[in-house]
């Protein structure tokens, strides 16, 4: 018994050293980056554009793409997205042949690496469509990219409304589509509102695709055929040509700063969704 | 006024894919009269309930034969307005189900797919629902708070005034009380014997007391037949056929 | 046992398949915008495939021509990457990639297993809920903020320690790592939780201890979604490039030690795109190509095994 005993307590040594070890690589990264980053950024870090390449001057060009670059994905991508998954749980049968080849491909969307279709938005949108390296360019490729995420989300959360609710609607005597509009799209708007943010997230920390597609001018972008360098972008250029190590810091500390909030947000809008569960 | 029937079912039929759930079902159902269906599980009267209102058809492989009336007009014929339908014949489940919204949108939901915008009519809708269904003392200083907070038997009194809100003259009930504690199980069935008055209420239920408390007629189905029909008080007391005699005395469930 | 609907009862009694999701699609009538609206959304859904489609074709379209002209085994293994003399072999990214990603498979999955185990089977509720936290923020952290800190602490790192430029299949091997741990961790895990509580119940039963049940008993049950973990954190880690690009160094050698700069595949990519034109562009989305092709592979294994776990649960 004794050394049974013993060995169980080993194991369980080793099951907490290993969840510390997570734990510590997580706090290392994050505290990193906090503690080196904190110290470049202020209000002028924020709101004034890049100098010189970026070796001075802050890092307003760069938020104000990654906003425009985020939102005309998410204008691209949300809608399509909700709505693909509204016909995948709602109107698509069983073993159509048509919704399981949807589900496989969106599947196989959301494993292709992000320089795969850096390389596809760029012989597609910014070489055959002539929209050269833009903001449009850009927002499309991520949008594709991103769609995935919506639309699983979307899915679990429509699958997750109660039933009762669409049979007491139908039962009613309410359409399909004013049960799916005003009873079900409600009820799941939590879980797909965590979908999006999960993809706001993704959109403010891709980089390899944009590269590609939006470019990595410095500029102020005008309109959305112009090019635009975002934010993990830049962190990428200043980093790589070792043009300023104490603005790359602040660019991440930045980024990350969005990523928590992100993160944050979306664990929220979860908990409202599941709030029984656990 | 005596002996209007409301509801005629005819030869119904209803399979699920190679299961046929109910078999040549001849009903007579009376206006303005609780009509209580009793029976052991998967006996088929959840079936029943939900041919009337055409709800059976939302499963796949469903297959339905025979005809059933109400007022004289067969419910499954090709042009037949399903929503027209459903507006004139509500339907109670089992499980309380208030819409995640607040009480007064919960009941005005009929009213407005309906097409009804107009405010100050919508209001007396919903007062008048809610009056009719005995919640709105409860929830008249609450009207805009969400319907998820009420306690299961309230929830259950405002799916019933959701669909009193669509001025239905049928009211189905698939064992509206199975999941209600005694209390509110008690109100409910007070709730039913008045609206008696104004509407045909079919009652699927477990609770062989509830049955008797509520209904005027009873019907015992048992793998899916009628086996029995009859004045509740007739069913009971007097049970024509030995099966449901061996079930009302509870000798087989 | 009141029958909750007809439906679940005859679902029991005569093993009819017909959950809710699948009824209510059919036989409602439909009313003209009803219709309409249906077909928006299967174009919505449409958009799925057309994507797909689209990528597949402009990609093999740019690449494949080059990969014939170079012939397949030629460019595959061929380890002389020379765009100005017209060499394009990437055996040389082939062999890194396949060496930073089974470097960082090799420490990260057992790490992961370890951990999927403790958070479904032995932490505290309050310690689970902080580690789930953790790990989807490690999700969330963005692949060039990871290669900003392999570039800024691992390389020095290494450099001090172990000698070289720290620039290494080392170091990618380390950050790599750390970005897939949350996909072996998140899909192990969710698989071990699917194992039926009557295995464990009656494991214990007989006698056995709580570990010897996890390893007998529960990892065995949940062996096809830790194999599904496992291949895709692998896709994960082949088609990672930013946080690649920043920390390995990038020389399109043959490496000979862990200490050796390599460059993988989608670093070649996104290193050259931006100054590449002609058969050198070509070659880049011939690297594409290879990439996606095993991408895709990848994903139809997991398929695959999904599929078997499937039946193994049926069975």
């Amino acid at each position: 018994m004794r050394t049974v005993n013993l060995r169980e307590k080993l194991l369980t040594g080793v099951f907490w050293l290993a969840a510390l070890a997570i734990a510590a690589i997580l706090m290392v990264i994050i505290g990193y980056v906090v503690l080196k980053g904190i110290s470049s950024v202020n209000f002028e870090f924020l709101f004034s554009p890049p100098a010189r390449a970026g070796k001075e001057g802050g890092i307003s060009t760069t938020i104000i793409s990654t906003l425009y670059l985020v939102l005309g994905s998410l204008v691209l991508a949300v809608p399509i997205g909700v709505a693909s998954a509204v016909y995948l749980e709602e109107y698509a049968h069983k073993n159509s042949r048509f919704a399981y080849l949807v589900n496989l491909t969106a599947e196989t969307l959301a494993g292709i690496p992000s320089i795969v279709f850096g390389l596809f938005g760029f012989v597609f949108f910014v070489i055959f469509l002539g929209w050269g390296w833009s903001i449009l360019s850009g927002a499309m490729t991520m949008a594709i990219m991103i769609l995935p995420t919506i639309t699983r989300t979307s899915q679990e959360a429509i699958l997750a409304v109660p039933r009762e609710y669409r049979e007491n609607s139908l039962a009613l005597g309410a359409g399909k589509w004013q049960t799916i509009r005003k009873i079900v799209l409600p009820s799941a708007l939590p879980g797909i509102a965590t979908g999006i943010i999960l993809s706001i997230g993704r959109a403010v920390g891709e980089t390899a695709a944009l590269l590609l597609t939006a470019g990595s001018s410095l500029g102020m972008p005008a309109s959305v055929t112009d090019p635009a360098r975002t934010m993990a972008v830049h962190l990428y250029i200043l980093a790589m040509e070792g043009i300023s190590m104490e603005r790359a810091f602040g660019t991440a500390f930045v980024i990350i700063l969005f990523i928590v909030i992100i993160n944050y947000a979306a664990h929220y809008g979860m908990k409202r969704l599941f709030p029984l569960k656990k | 006024m005596k002996n209007i029937i409301k509801i005629k079912s005819r030869g119904l039929k209803v399979f699920y894919g190679n299961f046929q759930a109910l078999y040549d079902i001849d009903m007579d159902i009376e206006s303005n009269k609780v009509t209580a269906l009793i029976g052991p599980s998967g006996c088929g009267k959840s079936t029943f309930l939900r041919s009337i209102n055409r709800l059976n058809e939302l499963i796949d492989g469903v297959r339905i034969e025979g005809q059933i009336y109400i007022d004289d007009k067969p419910v499954y014929e090709k042009d037949v307005d399903v929503v027209a339908l459903r507006k004139k014949v509500g339907m109670v489940f089992q499980k309380p189900s208030a819409f995640p919204m607040s009480i007064y949108e919960n009941v005005a939901y009929g009213p407005r797919i309906h097409g009804i915008k107009d405010k100050r009519t919508l209001d007396e809708i919903v007062e008048k629902s809610l009056k009719a269904a005995n919640l709105w003392d409860e929830v008249r200083d609450r009207l805009k708070s969400p319907a998820t907070g009420l306690s299961g038997g309230q929830q259950q009194r405002l799916v019933i005034a959701r669909v009193l809100a669509v001025n239905p003259e049928v009211i189905l009930m698939d064992e509206p009380a199975s999941a209600l504690d005694p209390v509110s199980t008690a109100r409910l069935e007070e709730l039913i014997a008045e609206l008696r008055t104004d509407y045909t209420i079919v009652i699927v239920t477990h609770n062989m007391q509830q049955a008797a408390r509520v209904s005027d007629y009873t019907g015992f189905f048992l793998n899916g037949r009628l086996v029995e029909y009859n004045r509740t008080d007739e069913l009971f007391v007097n049970p024509r056929d030995k099966r449901t005699e061996d079930y009302i005395t509870g000798r087989f469930g | 046992m009141p029958d909750y609907t007809i439906v679940e009862s005859v679902k029991n009694k005569f093993n009819i398949v017909c959950a809710w999701q699948e009824k209510y699609k059919d036989n409602i009538p439909k009313s003209n915008s009803e219709l309409w609206i249906e077909r928006v959304l299967i174009l919505s859904a449409g958009i799925f495939i057309l994507a797909i489609l689209l990528i597949t074709l402009f990609i093999f379209a740019k690449g494949i021509p080059l990969i014939a002209k170079t012939g397949i085994s030629e460019f595959l293994f061929n380890t002389e990457w020379n765009p100005l003399k017209g060499k394009f072999g990437i055996g040389s990214m082939f062999i890194g990639s396949l060496a930073v990603t089974f470097g960082a498979l090799l420490w990260a999955v057992p790490l992961g297993l370890i951990t999927a185990v403790f958070m479904a089977e032995v932490a505290p509720v309050k310690t689970r809920d902080i580690l789930g936290s953790f790990i989807e923020l490690l999700a969330g952290i963005p692949s060039v903020v990871y290669g900003f800190f392999g570039l800024i602490v691992v390389v020095p790192f290494i450099r001090e320690n172990f000698g070289g430029s720290g620039m290494s299949i080392l170091a990618g091997v380390f950050i790599l790592g750390i970005m897939i741990l949350p996909t072996i961790i998140n899909i192990s895990r969710d698989s071990i939780l699917a194992v039926p509580k009557e295995y464990k119940e009656n494991s214990l039963a007989l006698g056995a201890t709580h570990y010897q049940t996890i390893r007998r008993v529960i990892i065995p049950a949940a062996r096809s979604g830790i194999v599904t973990a496992v291949v895709l954190g692998m896709g994960r880690a082949i088609g990672e490039t930013m946080a690649v690009v920043m920390v390995t160094g990038n020389a399109a050698i043959v490496p000979d030690s862990i200490l050796s700069p390599v460059r993988t595949m989608t670093s070649n990519i996104v290193l050259e795109m931006g100054y590449a034109a002609g058969d050198h562009q070509a070659a880049l989305f011939g690297t594409g190509t290879v990439l996606f092709i095993f991408i895709v592979v990848l994903n139809l294994v997991v398929d695959i095994f999904a599929k078997a776990g499937i039946s193994n649960e049926n069975r």
